[in-house]
């Protein structure tokens, strides 16, 4: 377990806005009914957070749950946890159908950081993301250029992305890409 | 000559003059100008050669419209061909040279064409190069590629980077001119969201150069007072040098950003492609004037009217001492005002309407111009430069009457809304004849999802063209635009513009009316394509009355322009000639971009490593450190071969590959196999109806193969499936399957049998898995694990639990290769540790990796087929003899009732079989196996296929598989598979397991 590693362990760029990957995270998918008791509670006790509303996250601590659809959350915790809390989550909802899985080496994620952050997610996916358009709480799935990726931010200057394992490279030289200095436009001044 | 004015030029910074070179030549402008007017002020008149007909061209327009003054731009890493001069922006240092001609601009040799012109009508090359056919590749189309095109091809890498950007908007206004902004300027105080966007460098459009009042006021003071407005909304949005590229479905729209052209020593990205969607799109994109169709129109110092007026206010450029002003509308009498009121000569206003002017006649009168009324321009005489016109009545036959000496003419044939964005989504025209002109039909605009119009029109696009009208239709437009987007718009009365009286248009097609045929075929419509009145006419007679085909023969408006220009006069003549009205011959279809676009920009960041996702498994860096010779698999890349050392063969490495796998121990990156878990107590169910055979009866730790089958019955994908647990399988796909397979089953568990309890998740990426291959794997295993992993423990086609070097494992004993094979999954973030221990832990067996190419050709020893080689969405399984994976139990499953239809159940199916050259050779993949006789259209009957083919290093010779009509009832049987060179390789029919078809290698 100690030398698992992330997809580009350690990978930075300063541009307009600081890019940097953001190292071993874990990642649960977890399919079921929302509206069922068993699933809520359990979703709280692992990651302390209520199921959150369509197209949001809820985070705590370090800990969170996305909405990734109508039937499935993604839970974020410490990646050393996974193995433990996927063992409980079993427990809690055995006969019930659900589906829990460990999808955090299938994921690549990163950080981004600055004041023009929103202006360089602008230039890479069909999300508006105006001020008022989008916000911390808000979670995305959508495509970034040519890959599918999540993103969401935790306050005004950071925004985190998530994609598959196998594109971070790709993932990480796009966003370097867009977070050039030089190409500012103002967009959300 | 063209020259600049001593004063005026309300856009140039006089205080700033910039150099630049042209055809070499080192010349001089000022900060403001464009590269046109730059060039005019030089008396740089002529600036290319037409298509063609290799004729003197001049510049005639001042903006998008202009067809003749492309030229290349730049050198090495930034050069472009076909840059038009008057939306290019004059900086210190710019270079271009003209197009089109050899060996020079002055001195062409492709003149000779015009002294032809007679012999080169429209369609010409249609009807001379059809016969005799070898002709046309080997003498007539080289010759053509050489004298035709524009500019030249760039040879270097594009040295400039773009970008795309994605934009929302409640209300984005196309246009900056006096429309634009008070569109902008009453969306915006309703609150909405506003994008207002400007092609040019400059906000007002027109009308500061057009002038006029409104409430009073200049118009130019007006436009600074929008602006300003503007300015201070937080909700709006100015952009210049923004163009409304296309309109698309639910509001999509392109804008095409030149965002450094203007400055190219800055950094940055060149251009900008925004992928807006926008609530409601205002196009207040203008109108465009008309040249007049007469003889000798296209003489360099011909030029639109407004141009004139243009390059003599904005740019203090007189295009000549001499102006004659020749049209069949009011507006042209402004522009022999304005030059007049400048110092300068109009002999003549030629105005062909019986009646002339209204208001500006006295004006004109009183500045002391002459107006002919009811008269028209027979010809126009000069060659590289307008030297005077000949005068003639409008009604005749073009007998010239007079001649006037001047230098420049000024033509208007009326002006033409520029509905092209209004028309890119379904936007519907009609024709106003009053004012000879096509303009939208706000009844019948672009509609969205919901039915209601997403598209609304403003000012002269709409067909408003007096100051007055414009003013008032703008207003409305921005208010029906925020209140269509959600936003309610205080009442408020519209500015009142002032506009003198107007007469109205005369529709002249042609000068003169009945002219001959000599004068029609010098009479140009489109300039850039090199086609003239008489070709038009020429295509009617022959038959192409659709306005599309006619189009097409004669290539009026398919030149870069896209016709702005052309296309209404052609459209018009071509009614004429059809004998019907214009209404009825309608326009061709207005397709996006509006002007040409960058490539750059359309591709925006993808380039170089960006061009496109690559796909890295977690072991990527060892193959590139080890001599990985890539294979792109999807967007994967695998290795195909790992080469020793850099000058070992591909050939060489795959052999070796292979028989160090078959003698010791061999590795394999299988990571891309797709894993899809699928769980639920309705999972068996599920599985049962999408595998062709059962696997609700596999035992939780076991393995089984499966075929997976379309709705069509043809097979789709296979792999093996491993039951987890009661409620949990684990299904490999092939790696170009992952994701499809993901989403077909998404696909039947959403939409068929929405009420079974099955949950899918795509688990591809999260395991790293390495195929441990050869005799020796049992053993690396060992030197890796305490766990048991004995045959009896460890059985062929089961799974289990361990842990292999200290990292927990999931080992499946199962083999592509008749191999004793195990394939180790462990969590990708440690595939590259695992990797590495098993290379060390396999050393002592000379561990060799393998690519996919060694893969393959084990497998098709093994007689194994391929989903993409055996299978191409045709074959299902029985064609594969795999009637041993289909269940006959089931009741059903996808694909079992297809597979029952008569021609599927078809003995006479082509059926899967080894071949085996009796030479030793290899088979060309791909090859056919030909029968007696041939087929209805005289082709030589065929038998069969060849579907896989390889050197098999392990028996010594070529071994394929193929698909041949009834196959496997004709073993031993040698049948002939031609080869493209002419000769035949022999090959007899043989089972496909060509290597250990007792299975005993794989069963220790």
């Amino acid at each position: 377990m100690s030398d698992a590693i992330s997809a580009l362990p350690g990978a930075a760029f300063e541009g307009a806005v600081r890019v940097e990957e953001s190292g071993l995270q874990g990642m649960i998918t977890l399919r079921g009914d929302f509206g069922t008791a068993k699933l809520k509670k359990a979703v709280k006790d692992t990651v302390g957070v209520a199921i959150p509303a369509t197209r949001e996250i809820a985070q705590k601590d370090g800990r969170g749950a996305a909405w990734m659809s109508p039937d499935e959350l993604l839970l974020l915790l410490p990646y050393a946890d996974v193995t433990d809390a996927l063992g409980k989550i079993d427990k809690a909802l055995s006969g019930t159908h659900h589906l829990a899985v460990n999808v955090s080496d299938a994921r690549a994620m990163f950080r981004l950081h600055g004041a023009t952050v929103r202006e360089v997610m602008a230039k890479l996916v069909p999300v508006d993301m105006a001020p008022g358009a989008f916000a911390p709480g808000q979670i995305r799935r959508t495509r970034m250029a040519q890959i599918p990726a999540a993103f969401w931010m935790t306050d005004e200057d950071t925004v985190h992305v998530v994609c598959f394992r196998s594109v971070a490279q790709y993932a990480f030289d796009l966003l370097k890409d867009a977070a050039r200095s030089e190409g500012r436009m103002g967009l959300f001044d | 000559m063209s020259t600049r004015l001593a004063t005026g030029g309300r856009l140039l910074d006089k205080g700033r003059a910039l150099e630049f070179t042209f055809n070499g030549k080192r010349l001089k402008g000022f900060e403001g100008d464009t590269l046109a007017s730059a060039l005019l002020a030089n008396d740089q008149m002529m600036v290319g050669r037409s298509f063609k007909y290799h004729r003197p061209r001049g510049i005639v327009a001042s903006g998008a419209e202009e067809p003749n003054a492309l030229f290349n731009m730049g050198e090495g890493g930034t050069f472009e061909p076909n840059q038009r001069a008057t939306t290019t922006e004059l900086f210190g240092g710019l270079t271009c040279t003209s197009q089109n001609h050899w060996p020079s601009l002055e001195f062409d040799v492709g003149a000779i064409n015009n002294r032809l012109a007679r012999f080169l009508p429209a369609g010409f090359y249609y009807k001379m190069f059809m016969h005799p056919r070898p002709l046309w590749k080997h003498v007539y189309e080289p010759f053509i590629r050489q004298s035709a095109g524009l500019g030249k091809a760039p040879r270097d890498r594009d040295a400039d980077t773009y970008e795309h950007v994605y934009a929302f908007y409640d209300v984005v206004v196309i246009g900056g001119g006096i429309a634009g902004l008070l569109a902008a300027r009453e969306a915006g105080r309703a609150g909405a969201k506003v994008l207002l966007m400007e092609q040019t460098a400059h906000w007002g459009g027109r009308a500061p150069v057009d002038g006029g009042t409104v409430d009073g006021q200049p118009v130019d003071k007006v436009v600074e007072e929008i602006l300003s407005e503007l300015s201070d909304m937080p909700n709006v949005t100015l952009r210049l040098r923004l163009m409304g590229a296309g309109v698309y479905d639910h509001g999509y729209l392109l804008g095409y950003e030149r965002v450094r052209d203007h400055q190219p020593a800055d950094k940055g990205p060149r251009h900008r492609l925004w992928r807006i969607r926008a609530a409601q799109i205002v196009t207040a994109t203008g109108a465009i004037e008309r040249p007049l169709s007469f003889a000798g129109n296209d003489i360099p110092g011909v030029m639109l009217a407004s141009a004139v007026r243009d390059y003599a206010v904005d740019y203090g450029v007189s295009i000549g001492d001499r102006t004659v002003v020749v049209t069949n509308n009011d507006d042209a009498y402004l522009t022999a005002i304005c030059l007049k009121k400048l110092g300068l000569d109009v002999p003549a206003i030629i105005d062909a309407r019986p009646h002339g002017a209204s208001q500006l006649t006295e004006e004109a009168k009183a500045l002391g111009i002459r107006i002919e009324t009811g008269k028209g321009v027979a010809k126009v005489k000069g060659g590289r430069r307008v030297t005077g016109v000949a005068i003639c009545m409008q009604a005749g036959e073009g007998s010239a009457m007079e001649e006037i000496a001047c230098d420049a003419v000024a033509m208007s044939g009326g002006w033409s809304p520029v509905v092209h964005l209004w028309s890119h989504c379904g936007g519907k025209l009609i024709w106003d004849d009053e004012k000879a002109m096509f303009r939208p039909d706000v009844d019948k605009a672009p509609t969205g999802a919901s039915g209601e119009a997403f598209v609304v029109v403003a000012g002269a696009a709409n067909g408003a063209l007096g100051l007055a009208d414009v003013v008032a239709d703008a207003h409305a437009a921005g208010q029906t635009a925020a209140k269509a987007a959600g936003h309610k718009p205080k009442k408020s009365a519209a500015p009142k513009a002032d506009s003198p009286s107007e007469n109205a248009i005369a529709p002249i097609w042609l000068m003169p009316q009945g002219a001959k045929y000599e004068l029609r075929s010098k009479a140009w419509l489109d300039y850039q394509n090199d086609v003239k009145v008489s070709d038009v006419q020429l295509a009617a007679r022959e038959g192409f009355e659709s306005v599309e085909h006619a189009k097409r023969y004669t290539t009026l408006g398919m030149a870069t322009d896209q016709g702005k220009l052309s296309n209404i006069n052609g459209l018009a003549i071509l009614s004429d000639a059809l004998n019907q009205p214009i209404p009825q011959t309608g326009t061709t279809t207005f397709r996006p971009p509006y002007t040409p676009i960058s490539m750059g920009a359309i591709a925006g960041a993808a380039r170089g490593p960006i061009f496109q996702p690559l796909r890295r498994t977690p072991m990527h860096g060892w193959h590139e450190e080890n001599g990985a010779y890539w294979e792109p698999v999807g967007h994967w890349r695998r290795p195909y071969t790992f080469r020793k050392m850099p000058g070992e063969a591909i050939e060489t490495a795959v052999a070796r590959e292979i028989k160090q796998t078959r003698d010791s121990l061999g590795l394999l990156d299988a990571s891309t196999l797709g894993k899809l878990v699928v769980k639920g107590p309705d999972a068996g169910k599920f599985l049962d109806m999408l595998y062709t055979n059962v696997m609700s009866t596999l035992k939780p730790g076991r393995c089984r193969y499966g075929l997976m089958c379309s709705e069509n019955g043809f097979l789709m994908d296979d792999g093996v499936v491993a039951r987890l647990d009661e409620d949990t399988f684990l299904c490999h796909t092939t790696t170009g399957g992952a994701d499809h397979i993901h989403a077909h089953m998404e696909d039947w568990l959403q939409c068929e049998w929405w009420d079974w309890k099955v949950y899918v998740a795509n688990l591809t990426e999260q395991y790293a898995q390495i195929a441990v291959v050869g005799p020796n794997a049992r053993k690396t295993l060992e030197n890796l694990t305490e766990d048991d992993i004995s045959a009896e423990a460890l059985p062929f086609m089961a799974w289990t639990d361990i842990t292999l070097g200290g990292i927990p494992a999931r080992a499946y004993r199962i083999s592509f290769s008749g191999e004793l094979s195990y394939e180790i999954a462990v969590d990708a973030g440690q595939g590259r540790a695992l990797w590495d221990k098993l290379l060390e832990a396999g050393a002592e067996f000379a561990v060799t990796p393998y690519g996919t190419e060694a893969l393959h050709v084990m497998r098709a020893e093994k007689g194994f087929i391929m989903i993409g080689d055996e299978t191409d969405g045709t074959v299902i399984p029985q064609d594969l003899n795999m009637e041993w994976a289909i269940s006959k139990k089931k009741d059903d499953y996808l694909g079992k009732r297809a597979q029952a239809r008569s021609f599927m159940a078809n003995p006479d199916r082509w059926k899967l079989v080894g071949l085996e050259t009796t030479d030793g050779s290899v088979l060309p993949d791909g090859a056919y196996a030909v029968a007696d006789g041939t087929n209805a259209n005289g082709q030589r009957n065929v038998q069969g296929r060849v579907t896989s083919s390889y050197y098999s290093p392990t028996l010594g010779r070529g071994i394929a598989m193929g698909l041949v009509h009834n196959g496997p009832d004709r073993m031993g049987e040698v049948i002939d598979i031609p080869k493209v060179d002419g000769t035949v390789i022999k090959a007899k029919i043989v089972s496909p397991v060509f290597y250990d078809p007792e299975g005993e290698k794989q069963n220790v």
